[in-house]
């Protein structure tokens, strides 16, 4: 019987036994992988999202376990996307938890070489200083004669990656600055 | 679509399967050609050659939707007698200046009736409008860009349009409309785009026959139209087709724009852009004693609901500015800062490199890759004092200074480059709350899952502390400089160990708030006094009752196929904008299966499957009393709402620098003579402030040189990655699905070119020389085109030297010639040459482009006549 039963477990016998003679179903389950469970079903919470990449805007689930994404798969709920995720968005849990994110506040010197490290709050304090300094140096309370009340010291480009809140606060406080060359992908 | 929205395609093969035809035009073969019923291969850059002739047949054989036609828009409205077409004076329309670059666009006007745009390039008529200024100024205004804002739109300054309605008059719209394309004829259509008589003619009757009263075509486009020296005209010839065809405001119908990333509507709505305000109302541009009366004068119309324009910029700056903004102050308005021309991101690397801007925030964006003309994106930043870049991962942006292409060559060594760098590693989605807005311009809001590690933070977080240490260290300053930065409303309740800004509270400051601080729910409600406050006055709503209505999500299978109650879309939570024009003049359906919204006579309002994009309780039969201003203006009749005259336009009179219709222009630089006209380029194409070494133009159309660069080469994307890489090519999955950069081109090509299947190539412009792996494909079609042979060579660009997936970035090779409208690069179409074989590496790689540069005889001169 034990025979019986090891020779049954064979994938080929499988394939050509229950129905799978491609083996791209059930046969292609091996012991361990049949009292395995998906990450989805252990997840503590599950967390309403929306694809980070392009603008056809899917809806995501975002599984969550001991505060770690664990998982991120389409929303079956969404009117636009019905579930779906493409490769870019299927790709979603490498982009936010992968190895090539970077989680250091990192300094080049000029003229430097290398990178070096910056605590947070110092890099803070340095961009808010040299915003003041490039604002100040660059300011034009006129342009041949007429009020323009602004600085064209620095500017920024970004944007269409980023929430509409965050937008809205860059154009605000930007804009408050005096800064005019506030760009982003929308014109590129 | 199948490749870069490959989950919006699932409705297009929904349609497909329910009886649509699909039809793909495009250079390429792609996942979208595989499962379109037809594909049309055309010459890259020739697109409104094409249009123009589906519109020439669709006038000559009667094909258009006449009573939508007249109804809804300007055909019948009747030209002043000094207006002169590209017919009339060989491929330019009257009032160019030729020594300007640019157009007076008086002589485009409406007989009886000037009219102004109402969004587009409002500020054109600063001058006529508001008194003073001279040519100089114009000029400035031309240059500085409006063009992106959504839906130009006209005002009557002073008299009544004179209308034709049986469209007869030699000068009405509709009879210009016929002369200007009488000869895009399908011969010279085939001639122009390489497509045969055969497929074009199939094309013209497969769309004329599924429109009218009981069908609907769409279109969908992508920056595959946009990325051109004539891109807004690309979409202008589409808007001419839709509208004869009657397929704008119904279901079905429409011109889709695709846009690449997550929030790009959204960041154009709330703009962090240079031109705009929130709400698509234009940044001021620098006037002699301008204050906020006469900004609203200049800028706004009388009718549509534009003329609100003051309630909806008092708004705003009560938002901005809050108690300090007074009526005695004209709500801070002077805080504003001032445009003096284009401040494009374009003008800002010149900028660089001219060392008068200093500092440059990257927030997410990958210049140094993702731009046209790369090196000169790296130039300008190695100019810099200082760069902040905010990003996952640490893409070239971030490292160009150390492993640049330019450190490689040895051209620049890190410690000559003074520019000091700060990354700042950015939070994901799943880390932060927030709204995307997407291509149908919903708001859908993603709810923080976790924390983000390490110094990883949200670019709110960000913003909101940046702006707080600003004002502490500005706290004491008595300077008038920094008023507008310690007057402002920074004061956004944060939660959590990270203090983390609510992104709920800014939400509700966009939705905007009545005097006594409840939500608004309703643009409608936006007062000039300054009693309510609103961020985006588009946006007003998103947040009535208190609700974040973009967090909405009732299950799809639970709603009806509008699915309205799943986020939220501007304006109003409407889905398909301008939807009157989905019922006839009399308020009813067009017909039973294309029915939308409708007027109810009974209920005396109207209704429908959407909201309808009109006052609900206007009849149909409404007719403005004299003298009526704003939305009461508009009649029952004028389903365009956001037009000042209620109507679409074939016809342009004002808004678009470069012409009031469409014309075919070849590209800054093609291999091919312009075929309809002398003209061979937009004439008024941007260039003058860009000519640079690193920058040169090739030679165009049979002029001595020409044959240097013979091919004909287009920027693409494909599915497994994403814009400029940074989202992609750094993650495992992404990278090995799309391991390098390679090139397509056709087997004759490779023959020609002694080009193997998975070897070299190397790609040469005037910029620059590039190395590909090569692709052997019938994807690519070889053409005929002018009785020659051309092909295109097939470039993704989504490559750098860093991440998982590396290869040369595509945009090395392109030059910064621009649409005038909006400035945007024409990527789409370059001419180029192609050899076998890896590029040259160091100062060889520089030489061989010099070689090329000789035998062409290019000068800084080339490319750039107008």
């Amino acid at each position: 019987m034990r025979v019986r039963t090891w020779i049954e477990g064979w994938p080929v016998v499988r394939q050509l036994t229950d129905g799978d003679p491609l083996g791209r179903g059930a046969a292609a389950k091996s012991k361990h992988s049949a009292h395995l469970d998906p990450r989805t079903a252990s997840a503590d919470k599950v967390v309403k999202s929306v694809c980070p990449f392009c603008a056809v805007g899917c809806g995501q689930n975002v599984y969550v376990k001991n505060d770690k994404v664990v998982h991120i798969e389409g929303d079956p709920d969404s009117p636009v996307s019905r579930g779906r995720l493409c490769p870019r968005g299927s790709s979603t849990l490498q982009l936010t938890t992968g190895s090539s994110r970077e989680y250091r506040v990192l300094y080049r010197r000029p003229h430097g070489t290398d990178w070096e490290q910056l605590p947070l709050d110092q890099a803070m304090n340095m961009i808010a200083d040299r915003m003041i300094k490039t604002r100040r140096e660059g300011w034009q309370w006129e342009v041949d004669g007429k009020r323009t009340r602004r600085t064209t010291g620095f500017a920024s480009l970004g944007g269409a990656t980023l929430d509409n809140e965050e937008n809205y606060l860059i154009k605000k406080l930007f804009t408050a600055l005096g800064a005019v060359q506030i760009e982003n992908q929308a014109r590129i | 679509m199948a490749e870069c929205h490959p989950v919006g395609f699932q409705w297009v093969m929904e349609a497909k399967a329910r009886g649509a035809k699909v039809i793909h035009v495009d250079p390429r073969f792609t996942r979208t050609s595989a499962l379109a019923d037809i594909h049309v291969p055309l010459r890259a850059g020739t697109d409104i050659a094409f249009l123009g002739g589906i519109i020439n047949y669709v006038l000559t054989n009667d094909k258009y939707f006449r009573e939508y036609v007249v109804a809804y828009t300007n055909a019948g409205t009747i030209l002043i007698e000094d207006y002169r077409d590209t017919e009339d004076l060989d491929g330019v329309f009257s009032g160019l200046d030729v020594d300007q670059r640019s157009y007076d666009f008086h002589t485009w006007q409406y007989e009886g009736m000037e009219v102004q745009a109402a969004s587009g390039h409002r500020d054109l008529e600063y001058q006529d409008k508001a008194g003073g200024g001279n040519g100089r100024s114009r000029r400035s205004v031309h240059h500085s860009g409006r063009g992106e804002a959504h839906g130009s739109g006209g005002v009557a300054i002073t008299g009544v349009p004179q209308v034709d309605p049986t469209l007869q008059h030699p000068r009405c719209v509709f009879q210009v409309l016929k002369r200007h394309y009488a000869r895009y004829t399908p011969e010279m259509v085939s001639d122009i785009c390489g497509v045969s008589v055969d497929t074009f003619l199939q094309v013209c009757k497969l769309l004329a026959e599924n429109s009218g009263r009981e069908r609907t075509s769409s279109f969908v486009y992508s920056v595959g139209w946009t990325q051109h020296t004539v891109g807004v005209q690309y979409i202008r010839t589409a808007a001419v087709l839709q509208q004869l065809l009657g397929n704008i405001g119904r279901p079905g119908g429409g011109i889709m724009a695709l846009r690449g990333h997550a929030s790009i509507q959204g960041s154009t709505d709330i703009p962090t852009l240079y031109n705009l305000l929130p709400g698509y109302i234009p940044m001021p541009h620098a006037h002699s004693n301008e204050d906020l009366d006469s900004f609203i004068e200049a800028e706004s119309p009388k009718k549509g609901y534009w003329a609100q324009m003051r309630a909806y910029t008092v708004s705003l700056l009560k938002s901005w500015w809050g108690p300090a903004a007074t009526p005695d102050n004209d709500f801070c308005f002077d805080y504003l800062p001032r445009l003096t021309g284009n401040h494009s991101t374009y003008e800002t690397v010149m900028a660089q490199l001219a060392g008068e801007c200093k500092g440059y925030f990257l927030l997410g964006e990958n210049p140094a890759v993702g731009s046209a003309n790369a090196k000169m994106q790296r130039l300008g930043m190695a100019n810099l004092e200082w760069l902040v870049v905010r990003d996952f991962s640490l893409i070239e942006s971030a490292t160009w200074w150390k492993d640049g292409p330019e450190i490689e060559s040895g051209e620049l060594r890190p410690e000559d480059i003074g520019t000091e760098v700060f990354f700042l590693p950015a939070a994901a989605h799943t880390e932060k709350d927030g709204s995307f807005t997407n291509t149908q311009r919903m708001l859908q809001w993603h709810h923080q899952a976790v924390e983000p590690c390490g110094d990883a933070r949200s670019d709110l977080w960000f913003t909101f502390h940046l702006g707080r240490k600003i004002r502490e260290k500005l706290a004491a300053s008595t300077d008038e400089m920094d008023r507008p930065i310690l007057d402002l409303t920074w004061d956004y309740p944060t939660k959590g160990s990270l203090a983390e800004p609510e992104a709920e509270a800014v939400l509700a400051e966009i939705n905007g708030w009545d005097a006594e601080g409840s939500p608004l729910s309703s643009y409608e409600q936006l007062k000039e006094d300054g009693s309510t406050a609103c961020g985006c006055w588009i946006y007003c709503g998103v947040y009535s009752n208190a609700i974040n209505q973009a967090a909405r999500r009732k299950p799809a299978a639970q709603q009806d196929w509008i699915a309205k109650e799943w986020g939220w879309a501007w304006p109003a939570n409407r889905r398909i904008l301008y939807n009157r024009a989905s019922a006839d003049p009399d308020g009813k359906p067009w017909s039973a299966r294309k029915a939308l919204v409708w007027w109810d006579e009974d209920k005396a309002k109207w209704t429908g499957h959407d909201i309808p994009d009109f006052t609900a309780t206007k009849s149909p039969h409404y007719r403005p009393p004299p003298g009526a201003t704003g939305a009461a203006a508009l009649a029952g009749v004028d389903p365009f709402v956001m037009q000042a005259d209620g109507k679409s336009w074939l016809f342009v009179p004002a808004g678009l620098t470069d012409g009031p219709l469409p014309a075919h222009y070849e590209p800054q630089e093609s291999p091919v003579p312009n075929l309809l006209y002398r003209q061979q380029r937009n004439p008024v194409r941007q260039i003058t402030a860009m000519v640079h070494p690193h920058d040169r133009f090739e030679p165009s159309g049979g002029e001595p040189g020409t044959e240097v660069f013979p091919y004909v080469c287009s920027t693409y994307r494909i599915a497994e990655h994403h814009t400029a890489g940074g989202m992609s090519r750094f993650s495992p999955y992404l990278a090995e699905l799309a391991p390098e950069f390679f090139c397509e081109v056709s087997p004759e090509l490779a023959t020609e070119r002694r080009l193997e299947h998975a070897g070299w190539a190397t790609i040469i412009t005037a910029r620059a020389a590039i190395e590909a792996r090569v692709m052997v494909t019938e994807r690519m079609t070889p053409m005929t085109v002018a009785g020659k042979r051309l092909h295109h060579v097939g470039l993704p660009y989504h490559w750098g030297h860093s991440g998982l997936a590396t290869g040369d970035p595509a945009n090395e090779l392109a030059h910064l010639s621009l649409d005038p409208n909006v400035h945007i690069q024409e990527v789409k179409v370059l001419a180029c040459d192609i050899q076998p074989g890896r590029r040259p590496r160091g100062r060889a790689r520089d030489a061989l482009v010099e070689e090329y540069q000789r035998r062409a005889g290019i000068t800084e001169r080339t490319g750039t006549e107008v």
